[in-house]
């Protein structure tokens, strides 16, 4: 706790002078990381916590090597970049998503390395940012335990390996489009294992237009599954293109599905 | 100095209760008769709990004329030695066997309260516990801290082979079976006919997956529903008077949960998502569905997926 503050202090104090700090909001999670990664990553952009940003996530963290997090932010107009962090992570941001041409939507796994607030930022294109999110409880080492594929040796014999399908909605016009990508996803944090992750995924229609983009960062779980929800009809053709922190490419194609699945997701 | 007197107060807040629980932290042993000679000792139907020091699990108590056999003796030390003063002084005699059903910390931790030479469990149990044993004592460290104090992991010194172990007459038959884990014991009293069934059987509580082999979990509920058996003890929840309504809803769990999330997964369902699907009316009866649901889509659903969808890596357009 002492430690903390003494971050918390230092943290607020030295690296950025205080008159060209935006002034944050308290943090309703009382998070000791909260103005550091405020700074980092809102700069001098306006922010507030607001409920229409929704994060949902399991009531139990049952895996600290992959945590489900899901961000929802189709209750607001006009946004432009979506990030999911976790404060207390070495590597705090997981995803930072562009929808493009998307519905503002994105969900996928995380590590979590001890309890930690999850949390999921929205900025709308007037710049401000929204935030909210909560404490999670978890079991440490999630960002510093070796991937199970590692442990097995087999990493390499499935490296790349895409799947996925694509389905309409109930709202016209968008598509549900899930993909998931064997990687191991190494953090850097374990021995002799040096930092090897998928750092840039982003989905093309037909005709090369750019829908959605996203960096991801090694704290996103070990062979990363990713759903978002391009503008997209039924039969469209998508081209998902993935690379990785050594430069391999991941491509796949696939079409949006004629049939919407069932049974209808449930409202969150 | 603001922060410092909130970081204070917060530490006192935080100190009171835990002085609290640090003087109510005993585990209440009651022995509730089930058949002639045996006795169940109910677990709390919740997850593991610093309220519940982790007494999830079901205990059964048997008396022969060689001594007290016991079935699982509980989450910690300190439970294992209020479980062996409970049962000596209820059947009058030493407890002479521990079997472990298998490898979950709620069930067998307790052995650290017994000379392990007395303690039998399936091979493949004690290849488990070897294997997993520190990782659930750690895990069980963080959630339950001072109910934990002084337990080791400590494997079970009789790899059991048989199918029968006899105490001077009274015969308890030792089914090798698996699919809640790599190796579930379950024991049959051949004198009274009851089934002790570890957690292969849930009964008004939703069976928990962590380990779980569905295909073979199911054969193994096959099996104990061919068994002439009378009442069973469940690894959790209620005993089961009938003997087959327990497995009755283990099976229809276990069913209805790899069917529903195999629909998850072919409807495009995230897994924060597949973790809020409805659970049919007919499981209202069962403690910790919810809990139990998310926690199996962590454990089930990456193989779902790689089972459901389709390769899309170097297709052609």
């Amino acid at each position: 706790m002492r430690r903390h503050i003494v971050m918390t202090i230092l943290l607020a104090v030295a690296p950025v002078p205080a008159s060209a700090r935006a002034p944050y909001p308290d943090d309703p999670l009382q998070s000791p990381m909260w103005t550091a990664h405020a700074t980092t990553i809102f700069g001098d952009d306006p922010v507030r916590f607001d409920a229409r940003v929704k994060l949902s996530f399991p009531q139990i963290a049952e895996n600290q090597r992959s945590f489900p997090v899901a961000l929802d932010a189709r209750g607001l107009e006009g946004v432009k970049r979506m990030v999911v962090l976790a404060d207390l992570n070495p590597i705090p941001i997981a995803i930072d998503y562009r929808p493009l041409a998307a519905a503002p939507y994105v969900a996928t796994r995380i590590k979590l390395d001890q309890r930690t607030p999850v949390r999921g930022a929205v900025q709308l294109a007037n710049g401000q940012w929204l935030v909210s999110g909560g404490w999670v409880d978890a079991a440490g080492g999630g960002c510093s335990a070796p991937p199970l594929s590692r442990v097995r040796g087999d990493w390499a014999d499935h490296l790349g390996e895409m799947r996925g399908e694509a389905w309409p909605t109930g709202e016209a016009g968008t598509a549900r489009l899930r993909v998931t990508i064997r990687h191991p996803m190494d953090t850097g944090f374990v021995a002799n294992i040096p930092t090897y992750n998928i750092e840039e995924l982003s989905v093309k229609s037909a005709s090369g237009e750019t829908m959605a983009d996203m960096e991801i960062w090694a704290s996103v779980a070990e062979d990363p599954a990713i759903t978002i929800m391009p503008h997209a009809a039924p039969g469209d053709a998508l081209t998902v293109d993935a690379r990785d922190s050594n430069g391999r490419d991941y491509i796949a194609h696939l079409l949006v599905a004629r049939l919407s699945a069932l049974p209808e997701a449930p409202t969150p | 100095m603001k922060l410092s007197r909130r970081t204070m107060l917060a530490g006192l807040v935080a100190t009171s209760p835990a002085a609290a629980i640090g003087a109510a932290m005993d585990y209440v042993i009651a022995p509730v008769a089930v058949a002639d000679g045996i006795w169940m000792v109910a677990g709390a139907d919740e997850p593991i709990l610093t309220h519940n020091g982790g007494a999830i699990a079901n205990i059964a108590i048997l008396s022969t004329p060689a001594g007290t056999v016991l079935v699982d003796c509980g989450p910690s030390l300190r439970y294992g030695q209020a479980l062996k003063a409970a049962a000596e002084r209820l059947t009058g005699k030493p407890v002479i066997r521990v079997y472990i059903t298998h490898v979950h910390p709620d069930h067998g931790m307790g052995i650290a309260a017994f000379d392990p030479a007395i303690v039998a469990a399936l091979p493949g149990t004690i290849a488990d516990i070897a294997r997993d044993g520190r990782g659930f004592s750690d895990a069980m460290y963080r959630l339950l801290g001072d109910w934990m104090r002084g337990t080791e992991v400590v494997p079970p010194g009789i790899s059991i082979a048989s199918e029968r172990e006899d105490f001077g007459g009274r015969t308890l038959r030792l089914l090798p079976l698996s699919g809640h884990s790599s190796a579930d014991l379950a024991v049959l009293d051949e004198q009274t006919g009851l089934l002790i069934g570890g957690d292969l059987l849930f009964h008004n509580r939703a069976p928990s997956t962590p380990t779980a082999d569905l295909t073979r979990w199911r054969e193994s509920l096959s099996t104990l529903a061919a068994l002439q058996h009378k009442g069973a003890i469940p690894g959790h929840g209620p005993f089961d008077l009938t003997g087959t309504e327990a497995i009755r809803q283990t099976r229809d769990w276990i069913d209805w949960l790899e069917g529903a999330l195999g629909d998850a997964v072919r409807s495009g369902l995230d897994m924060v998502e597949a973790g809020q699907i409805a659970i049919p009316a007919r499981f209202a009866v069962m403690a910790a569905a919810r809990y139990e649901v998310q926690r199996s889509v962590s454990h089930l659903y990456p193989a779902l997926e790689a089972r459901f969808l389709p390769r899309i890596d170097g297709t052609a357009r």
